[in-house]
């Protein structure tokens, strides 16, 4: 269907919706193709390609609200939408709070935020860069035995959202990652770790040979780790791992988290709650980026929001509902899939960049632990407890020696947010969530005896 | 069944014919094998909270996935549309994987044997809505009647009802209805201006609504999930560091899921990369570990009739007193290894490729009773609830999050601590289990396990365990 039809679509399930009774609806649609080969050993080993569509609808009466999703957009398709969201909204409770934004919250940026590119690449060249990933990893070095595959992935998309206070807009996007997966061994024991580059079309990507050097050179420095004593020390985490950290102040300072008391950041706004120097922010407006978007999935336009301004909490991030809940103004961080109601999502999130270049945030640091590695859900928003599975290299006089693995790096959010001693300048954007290399004090590091 | 009789026969006209033809599109250019999935899911879901039913979805998604196999390449495309150009077309666009001229002949469609473990006459999804919307007012009332320092509850209903139609060139059909319902009661308890914490309780399977009474009632998922939350309001620090760890029986098991379940998985043992890869026949846990994959238990979560790729699943022993009997294969796998199937492929929907995954693993019984097993312990600590886990199947390094546990002292019991993550090496730590206990017991039906983007219900269970030495990442000194 064109971008088009899918407006129309959504439009008219709106429409229905008014029509049997509702006094508010919002629909979104979405529509893409996905295309995904992984090449393993130099031979093709995956290879998938395929086009798909679904829409959600959200229904209000009066304060009740329900939802129903569809993958059938045929006329008949959205007629039954409609109809299964009326009748589910029947069982909902009133709750003052439901609600569409207001007419005036509504809009979309004006300027072109380079979401969408045109994707050029052949099957045969895009097969092509995985095997020149892959081939470039295990030419590194002799133990690169091995390897989970290299991948070209790319996807094209059309999002478009309708509601019954006249929105209507959609937007194309566009994105490919190209990643590399190699296994080592020494002695008896296998590492492996991988690296990718995304864009929003094949000519932003870093070259094949460059992320298969890199993925190598990744499990290269894995071998021969050793556990280490427990104890306290700093902790040094690398921009692929300090990143999870900034997802955790995300999870708490939604307005979700905040209405239901389950943040540690819960009545903390004006004070400080991390070390000077630290600024957390969200921003749905930097163009090319892979979390910029014209307007977020209730149909306010994104704005940059400054969570954490040098160590002190600015704001929580809201949608409509837990707005109202709180007595706010949305701050456009709805986020929703096809079904249900709208979520809390962020744009680019990030920590803002600081001054040191990592080797020199190393050199600094003198003794602690890099953290490359981290696995496990151990961490709690609610009371900011925070413990993980780690693996990384152990820093001594300011530089890596050995790799260390099979710990644990423990403390609680709220403690760490303050204790950031150090904040690298290498801030770079993977995805929709960024941030520099980190050195946070006085953490637990659990091993052996 | 007959295929006109089943759902896909009967509501979209899908005749054998019709099998025939989009599977010789399949194999037309030259490939080994080739499949076919059908797959209409219909969900619904209802939410409470602060004690208002404030949201509910429900809807239906429909699609079909071609699976090409040419030597160790697989081909793959999907149709949300049922028409039959468009499944032409989805079968063209996976044949290319293979580049040959056509030598594999698609084979006379025979009824794939398989289980009846869910004779649900009544799906949850197809049970009047007023009746579903009960259990989670229920569960709300009872929590906050539970505890005056509980301020926050949460609960969420979800039921789905999945039909399913397979059908290979090699001539497997298989036909199954998988019914599924689920209750999640999540609570915060505060105790004056305290730090609030939460607890959790869930349950579900493959069952009628039947299910939600008695120990399944919405009101003891209630109270056990407040029970949870209380406990961690007087909850110290962890400790830090190697430590004798016990497990509870039940949910625990998740430890058998990380630890050995995913490494024993045959996709990753085919290529090489698992750290099990090539130990079969080894010692690879204690002697007193027996370790079982099975999707034939009536109603689990995890249990399937038939898999994804038309094969019954089985009973696997995957350790048998500690010895490594055999992976978890699909039919990729087991095509290359020269096996046949543990009934183990599965996928998250049509959209997605099958791999060899794990159903409902538990370890088996032992002769310890729990009181032996914590007395044995001078000092250590008892974990009776995990959140989840992950591993790195490479290396072995898997953890776990506990989110109940109290520290063991002269073998009682003595005070709970704090959520930690608990540490290993998933062989290493399997040699470590040096008691087993008389108690199995199966988790109460909310698992999800995550792998390569897919998503698929499965279940764990083990009896109380001794493990000699983990590392527990606490933050106190042990």
């Amino acid at each position: 269907m064109s971008e088009q039809q899918l407006r129309a679509a959504a439009a008219s399930a709106v429409a229905q919706a008014l029509a049997l009774g509702a006094t508010g609806a919002e629909c979104t649609i979405a529509s893409g193709s996905e295309f995904s080969v992984t090449v393993r050993l130099g031979e093709v080993e995956k290879l998938k390609e395929a086009d798909s569509c679904g829409a959600g609808l959200r229904v209000l009466l009066g304060q009740r609200q329900g939802s129903s999703y569809t993958s059938d957009l045929s006329a008949e398709g959205i007629r039954q939408m409609v109809a299964s969201a009326m009748e589910i909204a029947r069982i909902t409770e009133p709750d003052p709070f439901a609600g569409l934004p207001e007419a005036d919250e509504l809009g979309q940026l004006p300027q072109d935020l380079g979401l969408a590119s045109e994707l050029t690449l052949s099957t045969a060249e895009k097969i092509d860069l995985a095997k020149r990933a892959e081939q470039a990893a295990l030419a590194v070095d002799p133990r690169l035995t091995n390897s989970d595959g290299a991948s070209f992935d790319s996807h094209t998309g059309v999002r478009v959202f309708a509601n019954s206070r006249g929105f209507l807009g959609s937007y194309r996007s566009t994105y490919c990652s190209l990643s590399a997966v190699p296994v080592a061994k020494s002695d008896d024991r296998m590492e492996r770790d991988y690296w990718y580059s995304i864009g929003r079309d094949h000519t932003r990507l870093e070259s094949p040979e460059q992320i298969g050097r890199r993925a190598a050179e990744r499990v290269l420095r894995r071998l021969g780790a050793r556990k280490i004593a427990t104890r306290q020390a700093t902790v040094v985490f690398e921009p692929r791992t300090a990143r999870s950290l900034v997802g955790h102040v995300f999870a708490a300072v939604t307005g979700d988290a905040i209405y239901r008391k389950s943040s540690f950041l819960l009545d903390k706004i004006g004070q400080t709650v991390a070390a000077p120097g630290v600024t957390i922010v969200d921003d749905p407006t930097l163009p090319g980026l892979f979390g910029s978007s014209p307007f977020d999935d209730e149909g306010v336009p994104g704005r940059r929001n400054l969570i954490i301004q040098n160590g002190v909490l600015e704001t929580y991030l809201l949608h409509t509902y837990t707005a109202r809940k709180l007595g706010l103004k949305t701050t456009g961080n709805a986020s929703r899939g096809l079904t249900g109601s709208p979520g809390t999502g962020h744009g680019n999130l990030y920590l803002a960049a600081g001054e040191l270049p990592p080797e020199e945030l190393l050199r600094t640091v003198g003794t602690g632990l890099y953290v490359t590695e981290l696995i496990g859900q151990g961490v709690n928003t609610v009371n900011g407890d925070y413990s993980r599975g780690a693996s990384g290299i152990w820093i001594e006089d300011g530089v890596l020696t050995y790799p260390v693995t099979e710990i644990t790096v423990a403390g609680n959010l709220s403690e760490m947010l303050k204790n950031i001693l150090f904040i690298g300048n290498d801030l770079e954007f993977l995805g929709s969530t960024a941030a520099p290399t980190l050195a946070i004090g006085g953490m637990t590091i659990s091993g052996v005896q | 069944m007959s295929l006109s009789s089943s759902f896909f026969g009967s509501k979209f006209g899908i005749t054998e014919r019709d099998l025939d033809r989009y599977l010789a599109e399949a194999l037309g250019r030259g490939a080994d094998y080739a499949d076919l999935y059908f797959e209409y899911l219909a969900t619904s879901s209802i939410t409470l909270d602060e004690s208002i039913v404030k949201s509910a979805t429900q809807g239906v998604s429909l699609g079909v996935g071609v699976r090409v196999i040419a030597g160790e390449r697989t081909g793959y495309a999907y149709s949300d549309d049922l028409s039959p150009e468009k499944i032409l077309k989805a079968a063209a666009t996976a044949a290319c994987i293979a580049d040959a001229p056509a030598k594999v002949e698609t084979v006379g469609l025979t009824p794939a044997r398989q289980h009846d473990l869910y004779p649900v006459l009544r799906a949850p999804i197809d049970q009047p809505l007023e009746e579903r919307v009960q259990f989670v007012k229920r569960a709300d009332a009872a929590a906050r009647g539970a505890d005056a320092r509980v301020i926050q509850v949460q609960c969420i209903y979800a039921d789905s009802l999945r039909h399913v139609l397979v059908a290979t060139s090699d001539g497997k059909l298989s036909f199954d209805r998988q019914p599924m319902a689920r209750l999640n009661v999540s609570v915060l308890a505060r105790q004056g201006d305290g730090t609030p914490q939460q607890g959790y309780s869930g349950g579900g399977g493959r069952v009628g609504l039947d299910y939600f009474t008695g120990a399944s009632a919405p009101e003891a998922f209630a109270r056990e999930a407040v029970r949870q939350a209380i406990v961690q309001l007087d909850a110290s620090e962890a400790p830090a560091g190697e430590s004798v760890v016990v497990l509870g029986p039940g949910w625990p098991g998740v430890l058998l899921h990380e630890a050995v379940g995913h490494g024993l998985e045959a996709d990753f043992n085919r290529k090489g990369t698992s750290v099990f890869s090539g130990r079969v026949g080894q010692k690879v846990a204690s002697e007193l570990c027996t370790v079982i994959d099975d999707g034939t238990i009536d109603s689990r979560r995890g249990s399937l009739n038939v898999d994804d790729e038309a094969n019954p699943t089985r009973q696997n022993v995957l350790i048998e007193n500690g010895i490594l009997r055999g992976y978890l294969t699909d039919e990729l796998s087991a095509r290359l290894t020269g096996g046949r199937s543990t009934g183990s492929g599965r996928r998250e929907n049509y959209q997605h490729i099958p791999m060899p995954r794990m159903t409902n693993t538990f370890m088996l019984a032992g002769a310890s009773t729990p009181e032996e097993i914590i007395r044995s312990v001078s000092k250590g600590i008892y974990c009776a609830n995990f959140g989840g886990g992950q591993v790195d199947i490479t290396s072995g390094n898997f953890v776990f999050s506990a989110s109940e546990s109290y520290l063991i002292e002269d073998g009682k019991l003595t005070r709970p601590v704090r959520g930690a993550t608990l540490i290993g090496n998933g062989p290493e730590a399997m040699q470590y289990i040096s008691m087993v206990g008389n108690d199995l017991k199966l988790d109460q039906g909310v698992g999800i396990c995550g792998k390569d983007g897919q998503s698929v219900p499965v279940g764990v269970g083990i009896p109380t365990v001794r493990i000699d030495k983990m590392t527990v990442g606490g933050t106190a000194r042990a």
